[in-house]
């Protein structure tokens, strides 16, 4: 499996990555060199093997339900851009 | 042609802890914007999420009462999309290990009781809210409600029609209540809705393609907006037209649904397990301790109340659509010895008054053992059904117990033969009229005279005796 610059371009996009045209060449050759190494992996014969969903064999530890966070809006907002009536301003955004 | 309607429903349970999914911050509804938005959920640099065991628990909890597989490794994944409300650019949620699967739950549609399949719930954290207006031409992020905790839980496309798919989400509704892990507060938005819907000639094996409509607040909601779009979708296809796969919001105002997102700009997800997070186990001993803290199902008490006190299935299933309502219930049944007599008054006078006020079963001002005084003395002929409902309205007033309102007010009812024999006599005797006119064959006078004994009585008198009463005097 290789990428296209296309498929480039739509991955960065997702992710809000500025990708220039002039980059593209190399960014594609990078990814599709990490391709290449996980198709070898996929060469090796997994059958009976359980996916793995962490490095490490334990489990997690949970917390108590308990609220244990004071408010911390003042100092946060300190350093935010743009705050009114106790909100966060962000650029408008309408889905 | 004729069309069946093929729907599945996703519903977003709000977990109803004190503290956030993977935080400590508080949970409480309504408080000044962002003083509830910890660390995690700002997704500041550095800071990891830590899971809350209540959130485990209470996922159990559904999961058994569904009787789903709980699966005792579960492991959440990263759903990847960049909005303002979500700061860290993803969603903590589950994708192919899920807490639980395979689970059903039946619901009554009429008389009919059918199984609907719930393919999983699954943990994941809600995000937060961005306001769009009056910020000139900003958007206000307010992140208190990030990090909520909430169960998707996912049917299979089971129902056949509006009417079965609100029969699920209520029984749904009910469920999560009952089992107090959700509020049920939909106006809050802690049971949201999205309907997967589509159509297909009768008959036909294959599904058609499917449009989802998000965020259903109300069952009255949910049935108007399936209506709508099953009737849009049969109407585009007799037109020659195409469903395309779509996301669709539906507008309570117009009635109408109308598109979000197509197909082609669905999101792209590119879901991975998430590496701050392990693997969730679950041993035998926490779901068996999940198991013993849970409280009588529903569905167990509804059959237990048609065997213990003979109502109609029918009715166990509206007395059960509450755990409040069934445990009020089984107090009053228990305690007056009148299981049908309780179910016709709390289906019927007492739902009414509740109604009329906009009050909750939580709010009677009545509490069960008040209620039982009053069975037991419609019961044993002490009351008749009228004297019955003034004494009723006289105890929702007051703290008195019935005994002592009918003391007082002088209400027995008057089942003493002599007493209602003289009463009969003068009303005969004053009314010569009437009595021609039945003898006459006037079937109607009877009824004239039997309410002019009951106004003599002042209402006290035995209905059905001064009839038998009359009928004797006037043979």
């Amino acid at each position: 499996m290789s990428l296209s610059h296309q498929d480039v371009a739509r991955i960065a996009r997702l992710s809000r990555i500025a990708v220039t045209d002039a980059e593209i060449d190399a960014v594609s050759r990078q990814l599709n060199g990490i391709l290449g190494l996980i198709e070898q992996m996929q060469a090796v014969d997994t059958d009976g093997i359980e996916p793995m969903a962490h490095p490490q064999d334990v489990s997690l530890r949970l917390r108590e339900d308990v609220v244990t966070e004071p408010s911390r809006r003042e100092a946060c907002q300190a350093v935010a851009p743009q705050v009114e009536n106790g909100l966060f301003l962000v650029p408008k955004v309408i889905e | 042609m004729k069309w069946e309607v093929v729907i599945g429903l996703e519903v977003h349970v709000q977990l109803n802890t004190v503290s956030k999914i993977f935080s400590g911050a508080s949970t409480a509804f309504g408080a000044e914007p962002n003083t509830q938005a910890s660390l995690v959920e700002l997704a500041l640099p550095g800071v990891l999420p830590v899971l809350n065991k209540a959130v485990v628990e209470k996922a159990i909890r559904l999961g058994l009462a569904l009787d789903a597989t709980i699966n005792q490794k579960n492991v959440f994944a990263r759903k990847n999309y960049f909005y303002p409300d979500l700061p860290k650019g993803y969603q903590i949620s589950q994708m192919e290990l899920p807490i639980v699967e395979h689970g059903k739950l039946n619901i009554l549609v009429g008389d009919e009781e059918k199984s609907i399949r719930v393919t999983r719930a699954h943990m994941e954290e809600d995000a937060g809210k961005s306001l769009h207006e009056d910020f000139h031409g900003m958007t206000g992020i307010d992140l208190n409600r990030a990090g909520t905790p909430l169960l998707e839980v996912v049917s299979e496309p089971d129902m056949r029609s509006a009417e079965e798919a609100v029969a699920y989400a209520k029984a749904l509704h009910t469920l999560v209540t009952w089992l107090g892990i959700c509020d049920g507060n939909m106006q809050e938005g802690s049971f949201r809705v999205d309907a997967n819907v589509s159509v297909r000639p009768f008959g036909q094996a294959e599904f058609g393609t499917r449009r989802e409509v998000k965020n259903l607040n109300s069952f009255r909601f949910l049935e108007q907006a399936i209506k709508y779009e099953t009737q849009w979708q049969i109407e585009t296809i007799e037109d020659g037209g195409k469903v395309q796969q779509a996301t669709v919001l539906f507008d309570p105002d117009s009635g109408e649904t109308r598109m979000m997102r197509s197909k082609e700009d669905a999101h792209d997800y590119r879901y991975f397990p998430d590496p701050d997070l392990l693997p969730v186990r679950i041993s035998n001993e926490q779901i068996a301790r999940v198991r013993s803290e849970m409280p009588e199902l529903p569905a167990q008490m509804k059959a237990r109340f048609v065997d213990a006190f003979g109502v109609t299935p029918y009715d166990a299933a509206v007395l059960t659509g509450s755990r409040a309502l069934a445990t009020y219930f089984e107090s009053v049944a228990t305690a007056s010895g009148q299981g049908k007599l309780a179910a016709n008054w709390l289906g019927g006078d007492v739902a009414a008054r509740l109604n009329r006020e906009g009050k909750d079963i939580a709010e009677l001002p009545i509490n069960a053992e008040r209620l039982s005084g009053l069975l037991v003395r419609i019961a044993d002929g002490t009351l008749s059904n009228k004297l019955a409902k003034q004494v009723f309205d006289a105890m929702w007033d007051s703290e008195l117990s019935a005994d002592v309102i009918i003391e007082r007010d002088g209400l027995k009812q008057v089942s003493d033969v002599g007493a209602i024999e003289k009463m009969v006599e003068e009303v005969l005797a004053a009314n010569p009229k009437a009595v021609e006119e039945f003898r006459a064959g006037k079937e109607k006078a009877l009824n004239a005279l039997a309410g002019q004994v009951m106004k003599a009585s002042k209402g006290k008198a035995n209905p059905a005796q001064v009839q038998e009463i009359l009928k004797q005097k006037l043979a």
